[in-house]
Formats: C-alpha cells, structure tokens, sequence
C-alpha cells in the first residue's frame, strides 16, 4: 500500500464527475455486470456519456429513488454490479429503507452514489444538503460507507466498490476540488491514508475538509506544532489501527468534516477511542444545524468548516493534552 | 395441467402451512392461506424451475412480496423438494432457515428477501431487467397483498415497468379485503386495481375467484398471450384464510395464535377437501 500526496494542492481543473463518468464506463469497457441507475439526474451526475456508450446498461428511472434502489437490489440479485445515483440526502434519507432491507439485508452488491455532500449543496439549499447521511448509512450493518476527494480518489474508490463485494455508500462532490494525491496512490477498504505524518496532534478529515486539514496543518507548521494528517475517506469500517496509533504516538485528536459531528466522522472517531484509548479530541463539522442555501465559501464560513477553525480547535485540543 | 393434482396440491400447501404456524404457535396465517392457490398453480409446472437446481440462471423467478406469506412459500418450496418437511417445524424458531419474512439468503427456493412492503415490487422489476440484459425469456412473477400496494413503492415499480415495457413480469395482486386494522375498502380504498395497473401501462386481467386454481391458470395462459409489450396485472379475488373455515374472511386472521386444538379441526376440514376431489 502506498499513498503519494500531491506536492501541489490547488484546486483541480476537472470536474469530479467527469471522472467518476470516465471511471464507469472504463469499467464497464472491460467488465459487462457493470449498470448505472438514476432517478432524474444524470445530467448532474455527468454520466450521459455513460447512457451513450451503453444504453441498454443504463437505467434512468425517473424521479423514484426508492423504486431506483429497489432496481438495483434485483439487478445485483442476477450478479449484476449497479451504480446508483441521486443527490446524497434522496439517496440516504428517502431511499434508507431500500438500502436497508433491499440491498444490505439482503446480502447485495450495489453501489449508492450520493451527490453534493454537504455544503456543496450550495444553492440547492437546506432540503438538499445532506450532513446526516454518512451517519445514516453508517448505521446499515455491513455498509462501507466512503467519501472520496479529488480526482484520483474518486477513480480509485469507484474502482475498488467495483471489486469490493457489498452495499456501500460514496458520497460524490461533482464539482473541481483540490488535488489531494498522485495516481500512484493505492485505496484499501478500512485503511485511512497518511497525507503528512506528525507528532504534535493528529488530524483525520474526511471528504471536503481533507485540503482544509493540509492547508490547517502548513498553518501549524509554522507556528512549530507539527502535526499528522490523516484522510478516513472511508468512514466505515473505521480504520482503528489508525486513529489509535494517531492517539498513542500524538497524544490529541481533531476530526473535520463536511458533515454533522452527530453520527458522523467524529462521532466514529471519539467513539473508537473511548473505548479503546481515551484521548483528548475536538470536532470541526456542522454542530448539529439544518443547512441553507448560498454559496460554498459564505456556507463554510457559516458552518466553521475551514482550516482556520481546524486550526484554532487544534490549539484548543493541545490544551488539553 | 392436471386439475385435481394441483388442487391437491393447494390443499398439501395448507396443511403444511397451517402445521409449521401451529408448531410454533402465532405466526402471520390468513395472508398465506389467501397465496396458496397461486402458488400451487406456480410451482406445479407453470415456472420453469429445478428444486435440485435452485441457482439454475435462466429460471423463472418469484418475489412474494408480501413477505409475511413466507411459511406458504416455504411448504410449497417444501413440497417440491427444495429441502426437507421436517425443517417446517423450525419455522421462526431461533437459529431458523425459515424466518417470518422471505430471505433469500437463508431459504433454497427464495429468490428475493422481502418484508418491508412494497420493495419486491422494486426488486422484481430489476430481476426482470437482469434477466431481458441476459437475454433470458424467463418470466418474473411477483405476488403483493392488497394493504401492500397502498405503498407508494408499488406504483413507482408498476410506472417503471409500464414505461420499461417489462412484458415478461406478471405480478398478483391478493385481494383479500382485509389488512390489519380494517377492511381495506374503510382504511384506504383501491378504487379499480387494475385500471390503476393500466395506467401505467399495464394489461390487467380480473380473476374472479383467486382461490380456484382453474381461473388463476387461465388469467396466467391468457397474460402470456397478449404480448404487447406490457407486464400484466392478476387481480385475483381471494379470501383470507381460505381453507380452514373458522378464520375465512376475518381480519384478525393477519398474525394469530394457532393452537392444537385448531389445526387439528383445520387438517380434519382439508382432508375433507381432499376426499371430496
């Protein structure tokens, strides 16, 4: 296993999706179990290319997501693989049942995409920002639930659903991000990547805030706290080997997430060390609120989800040491 | 198809089902008398199955939505040899291949796990959609109870089928009148199931009696006739708890205590059916 980190974090100039789309029909190139569903919003998805190159692979259901994930659980029942899509809180929230009983329960292998993890929602607004659906579908016994980053993230975690047995959940920003990683970079279920190592403190972030955290972390730097950078894009199976070396060998923990600290990455991280290593921690992430709508930079000011608040918990956190 | 066989048959199917409930004693036994005609008519040449192949990849397939139907699902399977008598007797029992719901990871024979209503209906359609991508001509048949397709769910998957044109689904639609806290008619009327059902493109054709074995094979050889492109529709007028008398029609019927007493007086009235055929 080896993670290469990008020397340059700058936002990326592909859009996500356009990968994510790329990624799927590369895949379905070379493997005819691969099928793509959509209640309505392929559009969004970017996956139209995918509709052109295998149309009769390509499931558009219309607006029903519970019937779409329903399709999916009885596709994958006759060995197909599907890939679902809709917005993330249709998906977690009115489709939970259909992924509880229809696709986990039931022992299937369907791949819930989840669009516009949360504040990325932006200007869809409150109804539409999911920060609760890692936490609901974290919940589902035997659900990998994941949430990718950047482009090559993205390739590799739909890559490695693909190949991965199991219902899972991967919420999907559609939008350019930061470049995160090299392509050199391997993803192993239930294993967080080490972006920087450090001594002073540990950060595990997760989706959105993963450049937050780097950013935070050169912020540290250079006021002589080194501190280790974890990305736990894969929520569940929690990597606990991780988060407790992090918590023995730098003594104070700060998650940041793009989500409600309620249930979420958090909650999944205090909850580990509680039982397992009591260790000071603090959480950036949404404080248990409703979202709104505007843009993302108002909407991460709004929330605290920025380096500037990672960096300030991070202090708080040292304190207690 | 031998008439008699599969009246005899139905009523094997009803006295297992009512044994395995009596053994343990409660269990869901209106709602599964009221499937066993359909079922007695599926399994007695209508699929194309193999009980010594369960997994056999061009079969026809049934989701028995109505999952609480399982322990007439299961004698059926059963009977037809999917696995031994005696494992009835393990019928929602801790550690059992049989639970109350339909679980296709525990049960040979099962080709959906089912129990929260409406979402076989889902699951049927995407099994169909397999099964036309593998270029099958399988027929994918689905069972849902009547409370169930006051589940918003249902017409989701019936609009999906109809604009899909799925014409290889057939789904029964148990009309028995009755759900758990009323008769349906004063909880949520259907109105006209199947013209429902053709609204969203759909053939629908009416059985009259769902509990003659007759009617259900003629509606079944009559849907595979249209071929117009359209999945069909079988409404069939059941009753609850058809066969053993004393439950008929009841709406306490839906999940009741079954002792002794009453199975022994339910195996004296189907053997009476028996020795009338």
């Amino acid at each position: 296993m080896s993670v290469k980190v990008a020397e340059n974090h700058a936002m990326g100039t592909k859009e996500l999706r356009k990968e994510f789309c790329e990624t799927l029909i590369a895949m379905a190139e070379e493997d005819n179990r691969v099928v793509v569903l959509d209640a309505d919003l392929m559009n969004a998805a970017g996956t139209k290319p995918f509709r052109a190159a295998f149309p009769e692979r390509t499931f558009d259901c219309g607006v029903q997501e519970a019937n779409m994930i329903g399709v999916a659980a009885g596709l994958s029942s006759r060995g197909f693989i599907p890939f679902t899509h809709t917005f993330g809180p249709f998906a977690a929230r009115r489709a939970c049942d259909q992924i509880f009983m229809s696709c986990a329960y039931a022992k299937q292998n369907v791949k819930v995409i989840g669009s516009d993890p949360g504040i990325t929602a932006a200007l869809n607004g409150g109804t539409h920002m999911p920060f609760e659906d890692m936490g609901i579908m974290s919940t589902i016994p035997e659900m990998t639930v994941v949430e990718p980053c950047d482009v090559v993230s993205v390739n590799k975690v739909i890559r490695l659903a693909k190949e991965t047995f199991g219902t899972w959940y991967i919420r999907l920003h559609r939008k350019p991000a930061p470049t995160v990683y090299e392509a050199e970079t391997d993803f192993v279920v239930g294993k967080a990547n080490l972006l920087k190592d450090g001594t002073d403190v540990t950060i595990i972030a997760m989706g959105y805030m993963v450049a937050e955290a780097l950013k935070a972390a050169e912020t540290l730097a250079a006021e002589g706290i080194n501190a280790r950078v974890l990305d736990m894009w894969c929520m569940k199976p929690l990597d606990e080997e991780a988060v407790l070396a992090a918590a023995k060998e730098t003594g104070a923990i700060v998650t940041a997430e793009n989500h409600n600290i309620k249930n979420g990455l958090g909650s999944a991280v205090a909850s580990c060390l509680a039982l397992n290593c009591p260790t000071p921690v603090e959480m950036v992430g949404v404080q248990d609120e409703f979202g709104e709508v505007g843009p993302v930079n108002y909407l991460a000011e709004r929330f605290k989800l920025t380096a500037d608040e990672i960096v300030a918990k991070t202090k708080k956190v040292l304190a207690r040491k | 198809m031998n008439v008699n066989e599969v009246k005899k048959f139905a009523i094997d199917i009803r006295k297992e089902t009512i044994k395995c409930i009596g053994n343990l004693g409660v269990g869901h036994i209106g709602g599964a008398l009221s499937v066993v005609d359909v079922l007695a008519v599926l399994y007695s040449g209508e699929m194309n199955i193999d009980p010594k192949n369960p997994a056999k990849d061009d079969r026809d397939m049934l989701v028995c939505s109505k999952g609480h139907a399982g322990p007439a699902v299961y004698s059926t399977l059963a009977l037809k040899g999917y696995f031994p008598l005696e494992m009835l007797d393990t019928l929602n029992k801790p550690g059992t291949n049989l639970p109350s719901h339909c679980d296709m990871n525990r049960t040979p024979g099962i080709d959906m796990t089912t129990g929260s209503l409406g979402q076989g209906a889902s699951s049927a359609m995407g099994i169909a959609c397999a099964n036309r991508l593998k270029g099958y001509d399988s027929y994918t048949y689905l069972i849902v109870g009547d409370g169930e397709i006051e589940e918003g769910q249902v017409w989701e998957a019936a609009m999906f089928a109809g604009a899909k044109k799925l014409d290889h689904v057939i789904c029964f639609v148990d009309y028995n009148k009755c759900q758990i806290d009323d008769y349906v008619q004063n909880l949520c009327n259907l109105g006209n199931i199947g013209k429902k059902f053709e609204s969203f493109g759909w053939n629908s054709i009416d059985v009259e009696d769902g509990n003659d074995v007759e009617q259900i094979s003629a509606a079944i050889a009559h849907a595979k006739s249209i071929q117009n492109g359209q999945p069909t529709a079988i409404v069939l007028n059941t009753v609850k708890g058809k066969g053993y008398s004393k439950i008929e029609g009841s709406l306490g019927s839906h999940n009741m205590p079954v002792n002794a007493d009453m199975v022994a007086e339910a195996m004296a009235e189907l053997d009476e059916q028996l020795k009338a055929l």
